[in-house]
């Protein structure tokens, strides 16, 4: 293996390798090219023209689908569950490195929740606010407060249930990250921040922090991203309203021009900017931090 | 950018005293959300499944109405219930899957490990193929109607070439391009684990055995595969747990026709059905937590051995 000829094993794999990335980006490859169609295009190959016309399409809103609300929908989700996802992980974080009572406890539930049918998870937030809206309606009847009974919907919603139901998914990922980066962390800098005379608060904020910044970017994109693309979770437990990934996954069935290639080359665009963003902030925070060391 | 897998951090040395106070607050948070969104849901749906239900509301009491309903006919031993048929269907797709994920997986990792050279291009290389992870699963599953359609890539390229004289039918919205699908959104999961024991074997036991006088086939069935174990098992966790609850990838690629018991539990509760949902969910959940505490178990009884 260390022989510096190449074997036939090694072409053989490379070429394995190659078919392999083919396989996974071909097929995306094809439906950006086929968004670009003109009026007369369908669904396959041949292309017919070159032009925006299916993105306009878009623009002005697929039947009785409303694209831009769901798309501000799930950017204002995916912003909430990008925020708590780096907060929560960062503080968990923290302290599973310290004399944590049940954190093995801890840990094996995060683990169980990465590894849950999504389904199921869905399912029980759906269930839990629903029995929580059957409680409030009979709390208001209790009290009489007719009024607010006939105004009162659902507690299910974006930032209630589905929020939750997101962060059940994004949160394994994040803590995770936290502990490869904390097993890789040399605590001496602390120790000398605290030698110094520096408080937990200033030593986290200007020694460990820094240190720890370009992965919690990447947590932060995780985060984002996830929750931007995410069905499974959602789909029981966001109640009346729909996000993108729901819009789009009803579209499947209804639409058949090349709009919908158009909504997905746009929310691929979207996933792919949230993640050169990051690794481009990743990578300057990486940057300034060395150049302060050196 | 660090992959996700990793174990629990050493314990931090000789913590100072007075600080698992401040760490119990800091694990709060996180904890409060596992509770709210996780612990007491799956509670619930425990309970919801002992529960009975009309077309308006749950009735909060207890039956085993909901299983019994679920396994009705199943004692017929000529025809299968269509709960047995769906479990059988979705066992068949998670193995399939499985197997396909699992061989490509570890054929790409031990590439990525083993053959390529300079850090920096196994880097490149791992990225390249965890981007796709990162973009919309239903994207990439429409993708393939262009290729496997009717009209679609595929059948011009064959009927072109004279292969056939009609278009194949069974190319998309089949039990292939349901598989196909699976595979192309999920081997991402076999590929870190696996590629991420294969980082931590150390090079001089390869070294070691081709000095000893292995073959390439060898060293890989007895070094390699034994010491990337716990990858495997890690990523057929994570396949066979995602493709045995989906009702996503199997309704788009199976074109709505094929059913899956994410499938079951999501048209009940469109019918506000919970109890019955809750209780195929709960059936579910035992039939995975069965299969994972196999492949763990499989883990620990070869590290005794």
């Amino acid at each position: 293996m260390n022989s510096d000829k190449r074997t036939a094993g090694f072409w053989f794999l490379a070429a394995f390798f190659a078919l392999f990335v083919l396989f996974l980006y071909g097929p995306m490859f094809v439906i950006v090219v086929l968004s670009f169609q003109g009026p007369e295009g369908g669904l396959t190959f041949p292309l017919r023209g070159v032009s925006l016309h299916w993105f306009y399409k878009l623009a002005e809103g697929l039947g009785v689908v409303d694209i831009g609300t769901a798309l501000r929908r799930s950017l204002g989700l995916g912003l909430a569950v990008m925020a708590f996802t780096v907060v929560l992980s960062v503080l968990a974080g923290l302290a599973f490195r310290k004399k944590l009572a049940g954190a093995n406890t801890l840990f094996f539930v995060v683990v169980a929740s990465l590894i849950m049918p999504s389904i199921i998870v869905s399912l029980g937030i759906g269930l839990e606010f629903r029995l929580l809206d059957t409680g409030i309606k009979k709390v208001l009847e209790v009290f009489g407060m007719t009024g607010t009974l006939e105004g009162y919907g659902t507690a299910l919603g974006l930032f209630t249930s589905a929020l939750g139901a997101h962060l059940t998914w994004t949160l394994p990922f994040g803590l995770l990250i936290m502990f490869a980066v904390f097993n890789r962390f040399n605590p001496a800098y602390e120790e000398a921040a605290r030698d110094l005379g520096a408080t937990p608060w200033q030593g986290f904020r200007h020694v460990v922090l820094p240190l720890i910044a370009p992965s919690v970017v990447g947590i932060g994109m995780f985060g984002f991203t996830l929750s931007w693309d995410e069905i499974a979770r959602t789909s029981q437990a966001i109640g009346d309203v729909n996000t993108l990934p729901l819009e789009l996954q009803g579209l499947t069935t209804t639409v058949t021009t090349p709009s919908i290639y158009a909504l997905g080359t746009v929310t691929t665009v979207v996933s792919l900017l949230v993640m050169a963003l990051a690794l481009g902030l990743a990578w300057w925070l990486d940057r300034r931090q060395k150049k302060g060391t050196r | 950018m660090s992959t996700p897998t990793a174990s629990l951090p050493s314990p931090a040395p000789a913590p100072a005293p007075g600080r698992s106070l401040a760490a119990w607050w800091q694990a709060m948070p996180l904890t409060t959300v596992f509770v709210l969104f996780f612990l007491i849901p799956l509670a619930l749906i425990l309970m919801v499944s002992f529960w009975d239900f009309n077309e308006y509301e749950l009735l909060p009491g207890f039956t085993l109405k909901n299983y019994f309903s679920i396994f009705e006919g199943c004692g017929n031993t000529s025809d299968l219930c269509v709960t047995f048929k769906t479990y059988l269907s979705t066992f068949k797709f998670s193995f399939l899957v499985w197997l396909i994920t699992l061989v490509t997986g570890f054929a790409v990792s031990y590439f990525l490990a083993f053959h390529v050279r300079s850090q920096g291009v196994q880097t490149l290389l791992f990225v390249l193929c965890t981007i796709p992870f990162w973009t919309s699963n239903v994207i990439r599953m429409i993708s393939w109607v262009p290729l496997l359609g009717r009209n679609g890539l595929v059948n011009q390229s064959l009927a072109g070439l004279g292969v056939v004289n009609q278009p194949i039918e069974w190319l998309l919205f089949s039990d292939f391009s349901v598989v196909l699908a699976f595979v192309h959104l999920y081997t991402m999961f076999m590929i870190v684990p696996i590629f991420n024991s294969m980082m931590r074997i150390d090079r001089n036991l390869i070294e070691a055995a081709s000095d000893s006088g292995a073959s390439a086939w060898q060293t890989l069935w007895n070094v390699i595969v034994p010491l990337s174990r716990t990858g495997i098992i890690i990523g057929s966790i994570f396949v066979i747990t995602i493709v045995m609850g989906d009702f996503v990838t199997i309704g788009v690629m199976g074109g709505q026709q094929i059913a899956s018991i994410g499938k079951i539990i999501q048209v009940q509760t469109s019918y506000l059905q919970f109890p019955l949902a809750a209780a195929n969910a709960v059936i579910l959940l035992a039939l995975v937590l069965m299969i994972i505490w196999a492949l763990t178990r499989m883990v620990d009884i070869r590290k005794e051995l």
